[in-house]
This record gives C-alpha cells, sequence and structure tokens, in this order.
C-alpha cells in the first residue's frame, strides 16, 4: 500500500485495532445487559437504562472528559488500574474503551430488540427439557438472537471507526499512539497540503464501513436461513 | 406416583387443591378457570404458588413451607405445551434429542427409534418445526418429552389449539403412550371426550377446589360432576369384543351384558371403551318389546338430578355399569321414577359407536 503514507497506514491500522477490540470486548458485556433489559424485572432498571444510552445523547467531548476524569491517572479508576500496571490514558487502549463506550447503546439496542422478539416460552421449554438457565440461553436463545448480536456487533464496529470526539479528548491525537483515523482526517485537514492525505483516508473510511455493512448483511442472512423460515 | 397439594389466596382466586395421581393417565378435568394450569405450572416448576408440596414417587419437587423449591430443569419431567414450543432453530431430530444432553447418565433412556416409529415423525427428521402442520409438530413434541427421560410427563390441554381432525390424528398417539410406555401422565383437558378416551384417573376440578376424584368410568357416570344439558354427558362403559356377526353388527360384552355396534374394527377378545350419552339414552319401566333398538340394558336407578330447566340426569346402575340419561322432568313424574326403581335403559345403536368415543363424527347406522 505505498500510495499511503506511513502516518496514514497507520491511523488505519490504529483504527482497525482499537474499533475490533471495542466490538469484540464490549460484545459479552452487549448481550448481557441486553438479556437483563429484556428479560429481567429488578430496582435499578431504569438506571441501567438510562447509563447505557447516555453515551447516546450526551455530547462526545463530555463523554471523553467523564473518561478522562474516571480513567486518568489522577482518576480513581485510572489509579485503581495503573496498580496492576493498566493504563488507559494517552494510549490506544483508552481510544478502544471509549470507542466501546460510544457503541455500547447501538450494540444493546439491536441485541434487546432481538432478545424481545424470541419467545421465552421456549426456554421454559427448555428448562423442562433440563437445560439450566445458561444452557437455556446457550442453545436457544443465542442461537436465535444471532442475527441481532451480527448487527449490534457491526453497529459498534461501525460507531468505533467513527468515533472522535470522546476519543481526541480522552486519549488525544497522537501519531501512532492515540491517532485514529478520524483524528487523522482532522489533523490532515488542519495543515496546508493536507487535502489528498485526507481524501485517501476519506475513501478508506467509506470502503470499510461499506465492507462491515455488506459483511453483517451477509452474516446475518446466513444466520437466519439457519432458523429454517419459521 | 405424583402426590400434589397447592393452597393459594390471591386477590379474586382463592385455591385449595390436593389429589394423589397414581400410574396411567391422570385427566385434570375442568372449566377454564379451575385451576388446571396453575396445577400444571407448579407441578412443573414454571410457577411459584403461594403454599404447597409436591411430591413424584417420594422425591419432593417442592415443600414451600419448608423452603423447598426445586429448578425446573432438576425435576425431569416432560412437559406437552399446547403451542408445542419446538425449538424453531432446530431440525425434527435435534428437537427429539434435546433432553438427551441434560439427562443425568444413569437415567434409562427411551429408544429414539422406538419412539419416532410409535409416533410416526420419521420422514420428518430433517426438517425444521416451521414446515409442519400443528399435528405434526404436537407429535414431535410429544416425542420431545418422552425423550428427556422424564419421570412425569405433564400436558397442557395438547389438543387445544388443533381443529378436529387433527385432534383425531393426534389422540390415538397419547392412547400409545398410555398403553406402550410406562410413564405416568398429568393431562389437562376440558373435553369429556378425551377424558373418556385417555383417563385412568380423573381429578375434576371446580373453582380451585377438587370437586371429585375416582376412575373415569366412575367419574363419567356421576351426573352430579358432569353437568346436566351439555351434549358431552354421558357415561364410559368398558367392554370386550365378543364376535363378528355377518350383517356387519359386532357383539360386545360388558358385565355379562350384550352390546351390538355397527363393524368395530378391532380383533375379537380386544377390551374397548364404549361412551354413551346421556342424550341418546331412553328410559322404560317394562321390558320394551317391538322396539328397533339392539341395546337394551336393565338396571336399577340410582340418582335423578334436575337442572334448572325442563331436563333432569338419570343415573342408572347396570350390570355393565353406570348409564346415563337425559330424560325431562316431565317425564320422570309420569313414569313414577324415583331411587331403587328398576328400569331399562334404550340405547340407540348409533349412540354407542365406537367412534363417537372420540366425540367425532358418528356413524349414522339404522337402530
Amino acid at each position: 500500500m505505498n500510495w499511503l503514507g506511513p502516518e496514514e497506514w497507520q491511523a488505519v491500522a490504529l483504527s482497525l485495532k482499537v474499533s475490533i477490540w471495542a466490538s469484540l470486548l464490549s460484545l459479552p458485556f452487549g448481550i448481557f445487559v441486553a438479556y437483563a433489559l429484556a428479560r429481567w424485572e429488578f430496582a435499578g432498571k431504569q438506571l441501567l437504562n438510562g447509563l447505557v444510552h447516555l453515551p447516546l445523547i450526551l455530547p462526545p467531548v463530555v463523554t471523553g472528559y467523564l473518561l478522562l476524569l474516571a480513567f486518568g491517572t489522577q482518576g480513581a479508576l485510572g489509579g485503581f488500574l495503573q496498580q496492576f500496571g493498566i493504563i488507559l490514558a494517552f494510549r490506544w487502549t483508552g481510544a478502544a474503551l471509549a470507542a466501546a463506550i460510544m457503541g455500547f447503546p447501538l450494540m444493546v439496542r439491536a441485541i434487546r430488540l432481538s432478545i424481545e422478539a424470541v419467545d421465552p416460552k421456549l426456554e421454559q421449554a427448555a428448562a423442562t427439557l433440563g437445560a439450566n438457565r445458561f444452557w437455556a440461553f446457550a442453545t436457544v436463545t443465542l442461537p436465535l438472537i444471532l442475527p441481532g448480536v451480527i448487527a449490534g456487533t457491526i453497529l459498534a464496529f461501525a460507531k468505533a471507526m467513527g468515533e472522535f470526539g470522546a476519543t481526541i479528548t480522552f486519549v488525544s491525537n497522537i501519531p501512532g499512539q492515540t491517532q485514529t483515523l478520524p483524528s487523522a482526517i482532522y489533523a490532515f485537514l488542519q495543515v496546508p497540503g493536507g487535502e489528498s492525505a485526507a481524501l485517501r483516508l476519506v475513501l478508506i473510511s467509506v470502503g470499510i464501513a461499506m465492507s462491515a455493512l455488506i459483511l453483517s448483511e451477509l452474516l446475518a442472512r446466513r444466520a437466519s436461513k439457519r432458523l429454517g423460515g419459521t | 406416583m405424583l402426590s400434589v397439594e397447592l393452597r393459594q389466596q390471591r386477590a379474586g382466586f382463592a385455591l385449595d387443591i390436593s389429589f394423589e395421581a397414581p400410574a396411567g393417565v391422570t385427566v385434570l378435568f375442568g372449566g377454564s378457570g379451575a385451576g388446571k394450569t396453575t396445577v400444571v405450572n407448579a407441578v412443573a416448576g414454571l410457577e411459584r404458588p403461594e403454599t404447597g408440596r409436591v411430591a413424584l414417587n417420594g422425591r419432593v419437587l417442592f415443600d414451600l413451607e419448608r423452603g423447598i423449591w426445586l429448578a425446573p430443569h432438576r425435576r425431569r419431567i416432560g412437559y406437552i405445551f399446547q403451542e408445542g414450543r419446538l425449538f424453531p432453530h432446530l431440525t425434527v431430530r435435534q428437537n427429539l434429542l434435546f433432553g438427551r444432553w441434560f439427562a443425568p447418565k444413569g437415567a434409562a433412556r427411551e429408544d429414539l427409534e422406538r419412539i419416532v416409529a410409535m409416533l410416526g415423525i420419521g420422514p420428518l427428521m430433517a426438517r425444521h418445526p416451521g414446515s409442519l402442520s400443528g399435528g405434526e409438530k404436537q407429535r414431535v413434541a410429544i416425542g420431545r418429552a418422552l425423550l428427556s427421560s422424564p419421570d412425569l410427563i405433564l400436558a397442557d390441554e395438547p389438543l387445544a389449539a388443533l381443529d378436529d381432525p387433527r385432534k383425531e390424528e393426534i389422540l390415538p398417539y397419547f392412547e400409545r403412550l398410555r398403553d406402550e410406555v410406562k410413564i405416568p401422565m398429568l393431562y389437562v383437558s376440558h373435553a369429556a371426550t378425551e377424558v373418556a378416551r385417555l383417563a385412568t384417573t380423573v381429578v375434576v376440578l371446580k373453582d380451585g377446589k377438587v370437586q371429585r376424584q375416582g376412575s373415569a368410568a366412575e367419574v363419567l357416570g356421576d351426573a352430579s360432576v358432569m353437568p346436566t344439558g351439555v351434549r358431552a354427558a354421558g357415561a364410559l362403559l368398558q367392554a370386550r369384543l365378543l364376535r363378528h356377526h355377518t350383517d356387519g353388527l359386532s357383539e360386545l360384552e360388558a358385565g355379562g351384558i350384550s352390546l351390538f355396534l355397527p363393524q368395530v374394527m378391532q380383533q375379537v377378545g380386544s377390551q374397548l371403551r364404549v361412551r354413551i350419552l346421556a342424550q341418546d339414552v331412553i328410559l322404560s319401566r317394562q321390558k320394551p318389546e317391538g322396539l328397533s333398538a339392539l341395546n337394551i340394558l336393565p338396571g336399577e336407578i340410582e340418582q335423578i338430578r334436575g337442572g334448572t330447566g325442563p331436563g333432569a340426569m338419570v343415573t342408572l346402575k347396570t350390570d355393565a355399569g353406570r348409564v346415563l340419561a337425559r330424560i325431562t322432568r316431565r317425564s320422570a313424574q309420569a313414569l313414577e321414577l324415583a331411587p331403587g326403581v328398576s328400569c331399562y335403559a334404550v340405547v340407540k345403536s348409533v349412540a354407542i359407536a365406537r367412534s363417537d368415543v372420540s366425540g367425532e363424527a358418528r356413524s349414522d347406522t339404522p337402530g
């Protein structure tokens, strides 16, 4: 890829790394929270629902700043994690955290909708056949919500690829460290003669987004075909 | 042996039920709101009642006064749901084998091939539930419950969602279940015909209480339980096929009394259940002569129960068993009928055609 400069290539690779980690690591939490919101009644359910959706309605800069307060080296959580050698602020791991949090509401919404479409009586049937809660979920509900899980993951991935405000606030814009695709495009547009590099990154950005969308369509179609057209 | 005790005082619906279900098929019979589904869901562990105790073969499934509540997946109960509840993403074969993954290692296993053959679902094995008919789905659901090696089968109105021809398609499989598989079954129904055909024991529920419990013949012949005026009211007789006559009639014997039915497609010597609808019985004080009816049962009146209308339900004790007759109160007075009076039940042979046992289309042969 010699039509991309090393700095541009770095930004693309970093963005992919950040987005893949962000979407995959938040997936188990996303499924759990979606399941809890769809199926369980518990105190604080509305609070949890609000908290999950907060990044969707807050200005991304605010989310980024809150992350910096919490996970910065002076922050309570950041200081705690630092004892184990985990530093998030101004590292790519922090960019992944910011991306995960920004994509989380989209992921949870998609999965929650698909869980609500599955008849809970099927899990009861699985229970009478000897499956405990975990196995009933793993063998009945999970396969049935697979299209929703795929859609949610891809949405979160796409959101992570495009995440800018929270990322730049939380981890700044350090080339090779925390400069993701959108940050790089922004940086190129700030310097004279940077338009052509920015345009190349924009094209790549569009390409990745389109590929992700097509991939998710294909996977979801295959998953729902396996359900045998109920 | 299943023993059930349930009590509940929830607003608007009080429940106080206690019964024991021996081997064979126990039908929980009653109208809607009688508490049938509450009972099966408590036994299965899907719904927790206020208080109560259920034990299966001496194993306590729950005893809420002692704080015991076994999770449904530990109860080893095969539940046949009204709507089948097959897993749409699995093939018929995978649905059937679902319970086997979770059955304890040492559990007695029903043979897959045998169950598949019994239910006639061999050709469906590779298909998904979405492409099955209602009757086929229910047969697979029966198989799935059986193959989970249960200690008890629960069936909650498994035929209610099917149309009449489908009911007729599925009922024989439940009969085979009763006769060939030695797993006790608790079967919920509000249809007298299903009781007549399947039950070994009947528990009649009404308004959250056990109104009557006994063998199928006893309960179906009890006019105080089977409401008057209902077309379904009738008695159940146990009979043995004696011989086939050349004129197309089959002779049955019940308690020494001969009954003639239009050709019964069964082997001589086989045991049959015969249902006599109360509205198809005429009573006579003298032994009737010059009558076209072939089946006349002598007996003694046990009980006369009047309803709110002009009708009365007469219970007649005969050697073949109890027979119900629905007559008018005016006739009862005119004939001076009273408990202890001996009298003859004239049954049109049409009424005891075997197909009526299922409550389906009755064959109309001349009496």
